[in-house]
């Protein structure tokens, strides 16, 4: 049994430490085990792991799976709520700590679309057992069978009438010992009256009004203002340090570890200004290839390993067929590029530590904390705070080992702020993909053969942890190897083909260090697989909605298409449009589906642009999507979520790459990485599809992977040009249009 | 140490610095405990630490303690609450209009801007108002039903 003791005194003491800075709202600031005197149980198998129930009837619910600004917080709530029959009204009023590794069950990372579907389901699933549980109680208490006893806003009677019990009285600030029931009854879909419902999220009134406390935010006792200097090239070593060339400012401390080199001080603007203005001299770096090197090595290596993912039929045809098409795409490195930097806050103490992070892994990263420190693991907690919106791996686990290096050595709580070219220059990036694909039409244009070759870097098998800045510069030991995420998912297309080869050629390394980033790998993927497509249906001369449908087997896929292509009022016709002669605006329309990693959230996106053929510009007018996730718990949080794909995958497409040279990178303000405006928003269309009698899949990242091929699709509609390479700048647009003719 | 006389939500703070080249944004967040302006890229590119100055959306990470000295400052935390919001922002939440919420105060503030010098703006002036307040997590649809919906209540 995975049991951390809690010293209840310890939790106590951080509670009223965060409360005296005013802080009472902060979560973790409240958080203690309420279940048990001394000890709290995080086993995945225990109810208790996951509820207890306070002294006054109170729920509080245990996540390991956290808010991103995702609307976890109202959905996870909404799970639970139904499941032990608590009305909507209530719902607010229970209790949700997340992401905390001394109190929430080790869930896995908040990434994958995981958190309603593998996160909340197992939430729903404790709820169950635990209302099960209560009935039990009760039934003994009451002297009643639990068939006849129902559960109603904390209390639980006969169904006929009588005395009544509650569940304070029945477990109130005690633990309910059961196991997670796998094969507990679950509420009737058809009965539900929280699930399903857009509650409003819980903090957005806090959010519009400035109290809502982000990590960033965090104030302890005592604690010191740090700022890391990053070396002036990628794997440059640290040589010399000129502390004189801060003696101006008054307050400042310096810390270097081997190459690590930090500031801290108590005042945040001398922290900042020291760290800008310190001298110190640093070896060549290591060493990149520079971004426009990037396809070329895509294609060259070296490699780790090949890797046949499908293979089915045989398209050695293809080789030979003088029909066969080709297309090349390639999506570049690209960056979380959060709107505020990273930030963490440690409080390392002789015998153990305290991390208050935006990790969206807290669990992961408790033992890379413990190892920089040189603590057992049970001696470090990581409490998640809310930080700056992240897509992935941001840099906020490297802020926080940042925070914790500059406590551990000056022996105080110490909050770590990035500057903004930090975050754009060393947050781990978004990999780049180089996609080959070739197909083939039989006589009534179908697809015969379809193959795709990936190039892509491969990701360690086992990483522990993406090896962290500060502790590589310290000098002490990370693991070795690159997480990019399952980036070689959805690169045979969702279309019955008889004939069908997927390969990846694994590179051994990556020009810039990866991680993930929002539905890894399935935006390129899909990127081109719906690109290329299109082109099939141009030469087959067919309806590109027409094209998708024969050979589309799957009644939910075929329903967002459908759904889709009439949100956008889609007018069957092969694409490209007949010409216009509108001068240099040419318009257009573009169509793009997706089955999320073949098994998960079905979506359709289509788009209307604008091409300025003179210009190259691309006005996007109006973006329609349909979207079927399974069961929604929260309707406008899935919205919410489809917008924010929709506008950030089309950011991403239009606008971004991360550019470097030979030693760092060079895309480090909003000029030179810029994302999508408000001006850039066209009118956004969405169909949201119910379906109450469907488990819950992820909303977080499916809809953004069908935006670039839409986009592509439309701007060929319109132009007849084909976008095979992000971003869709004017000169890559030009380029394009040449190339058409 | 230099002091500096600042009206902030209408009271009035003195604040030591060391430095009077110190931007606004530290002061707010450290001095005083109002932690509603963000920092976001400190060089007045995103937006994050709108605060109003004199009435018009100002970047507290471009402006020094000095020059805001003397000058009528409003944070987001000098507009509502969230048991009283203002109404832009009782308009915000209306329409759940944030995700992780980081730019969100600073979108508030621009957004109030706005609205006291062209009470009913145009969608396509609403957008030109916020087009220097930056958004990552795409929540831009439903910040721009929120700001025609203050509009429409008129109450800014």
């Amino acid at each position: 049994m995975d049991t951390t003791a809690l010293s209840r005194r310890e939790f106590l003491s951080t509670a009223a430490l965060i409360v005296g800075f005013s802080f009472a709202g902060a979560p973790g600031a409240r958080a203690q085990a309420v279940s048990g005197a001394s000890t709290h149980t995080l086993d995945l198998s225990e109810v208790d792991a996951f509820l207890a129930v306070r002294r006054d009837g109170t729920v509080v619910v245990y996540s390991g799976k956290v808010d991103l600004g995702t609307g976890h917080r109202i959905a996870m709530r909404q799970m639970v709520a139904e499941e032990l029959s608590i009305e909507a009204d209530d719902v607010h009023r229970i209790e949700l700590i997340e992401g905390d590794t001394a109190l929430t069950p080790n869930q896995g990372p908040t990434a994958g679309s995981s958190g309603v579907m593998r996160g909340g389901v197992q939430l729903r699933q404790a709820a169950a057992t635990a209302r099960e549980a209560l009935l039990a109680l009760a039934a003994a208490k009451l002297q009643r069978p639990p068939a006849e006893l129902t559960l109603e806003e904390g209390l639980i009677g006969a169904i006929n009438g009588g005395p009544k019990v509650s569940i304070a009285e029945l477990i109130g600030n005690r633990p309910f010992n059961v196991k997670l029931n796998p094969k507990v009854l679950l509420k009737d879909p058809a009965r539900y009256s929280v699930v399903g419902r857009s509650l409003p999220r819980p903090d957005m009134a806090a959010k519009v009004t400035g109290r809502h406390v982000f990590v960033h935010d965090l104030k302890l006792p005592d604690m010191l203002h740090g700022r890391v200097v990053r070396p002036s090239a990628v794997g440059a070593k640290l040589i010399e340090v000129d502390e004189a060339s801060i003696k101006h400012i008054a307050g400042v401390r310096v810390v270097r570890i081997e190459s690590f080199l930090g500031v801290v001080a108590n005042d945040e603007w001398a922290a900042v200004r020291a760290a800008r203005e310190l001298k110190a001299r640093w070896s060549a770096g290591t060493g990149l290839m520079g971004d426009d090197a990037v396809a070329a090595w895509a294609r060259r290596g070296p490699f780790a390993r090949d890797e046949v993912l499908v293979n089915k039929g045989d398209t050695s045809a293809l080789a030979s067929n003088p029909k066969t098409l080709r297309a090349t795409y390639f999506w570049p490195v690209q960056s979380h590029a959060s709107m505020g930097p990273s930030c963490a806050v440690a409080d390392v103490r002789a015998d153990h530590a305290t991390i208050w992070s935006a990790s969206q892994a807290t669990h992961r990263y408790q033992p890379a904390m413990a190892h920089l420190l040189g603590l057992p693991r049970e001696k470090v907690r990581v409490i998640y705070l809310d930080g700056s919106g992240c897509y992935g791996m941001n840099g906020h686990d490297d802020a926080a080992a940042d925070a914790a290096l500059l406590s551990k050595a000056v022996r105080r709580p110490v909050r770590v702020q990035w500057a903004q070219e930090d975050e754009l220059g060393w947050d781990p990036k978004g990999p780049p993909q180089l996609i080959d694909l070739r197909a083939a039409l039989n006589d009534s244009g179908r697809i015969s053969a379809w193959e795709a070759e990936m190039y892509v870097p491969l990701a360690t098998a086992s990483l522990a942890y993406v090896p962290l800045l500060g502790p590589t510069d310290a000098g002490i030991a990370q693991p070795a190897g690159q997480a990019v995420g399952l980036i070689s998912q959805n690169a045979d297309p969702p279309y019955t083909t008889a004939n069908l080869k997927v390969t990846a050629h694994w590179l051994a390394g990556a020009p810039l260090r990866p991680s993930n980033i929002r539905a890894p790998g399935k935006v390129a993927n899909c990127f081109a697989v719906e690109s290329f497509v299109d082109q099939l249906a141009a030469v087959a001369k067919i309806d590109p909605v027409e094209f998708r449908l024969r050979d589309l087997a799957d009644p939910r896929g075929v329903e967002v298409l459908k759904r889709c292509a009439a949100l956008i009022g889609w007018t069957p016709r092969p694409s490209p449009a007949p010409a216009s002669s509108s001068g240099n605006k040419a318009r257009g329309r573009g169509i793009s589906y997706v089955h999320y990693k073949h098994n998960e959230t079905y979506v359709a996106v289509a788009m209307e642009v604008e091409v300025d053929r003179a210009s190259g510009t691309i006005r996007v007018q109006r973006i329609a999507c349909a979207h079927d996730c399974g069961l929604m718990i929260n309707p406008d949080a899935v919205r919410n979520q489809v917008e924010g794909n929709i506008l950030q995958a089309l950011s991403r497409t239009l606008f971004e790459r991360t550019t470097f040279d030979r030693e760092r990178v060079t895309s480090l303000d909003w000029t030179r990485y810029p994302i999508l405006r408000f001006a850039d928003v066209p009118e956004l269309r969405i169909d949201l599809i119910q379906r109450r009698d469907q488990p819950p899949l992820g909303a977080g990242e499916a809809s953004s992977t069908p935006v670039p091929a839409a986009l592509a699709n439309a701007i060929f509609d319109a132009t007849g040009a084909q976008m095979r390479e992000v971003p869709f700048t004017p000169e890559r647009v030009k380029a394009a249009l040449r190339e058409a003719g | 140490m230099s002091t500096f006389d600042l009206l902030v939500n209408g009271t009035r703070h003195r604040v030591a610095s060391w430095d009077p080249q110190q931007p606004l944004l530290y002061v707010l967040r450290n001095d005083l405990g109002l932690h509603g302006a963000k920092f976001g890229c400190g060089v007045g590119q995103c937006g994050s630490c709108t605060v109003l100055i004199d009435d018009k959306s100002t970047r507290a990470c471009h402006v020094t303690v000095a020059a805001a000295a003397g000058k009528r400052i409003t944070t987001i935390e000098g507009l509502g609450s969230p048991e009283k919001p203002h109404p832009v922002q009782a308009a915000f939440i209306a329409e759940q209009a944030a995700q992780c919420g980081y730019c969100t105060t600073g979108i508030v503030m621009s957004t109030v801007a706005l609205l006291r010098a062209t009470p009913r703006p145009t969608p396509e002036q609403i957008k030109t108002a916020l087009d220097a307040n930056l958004c990552r997590c795409g929540s831009h649809d439903r910040v721009l039903r929120a700001v025609a919906r203050a509009a429409g209540d008129g109450r800014a």
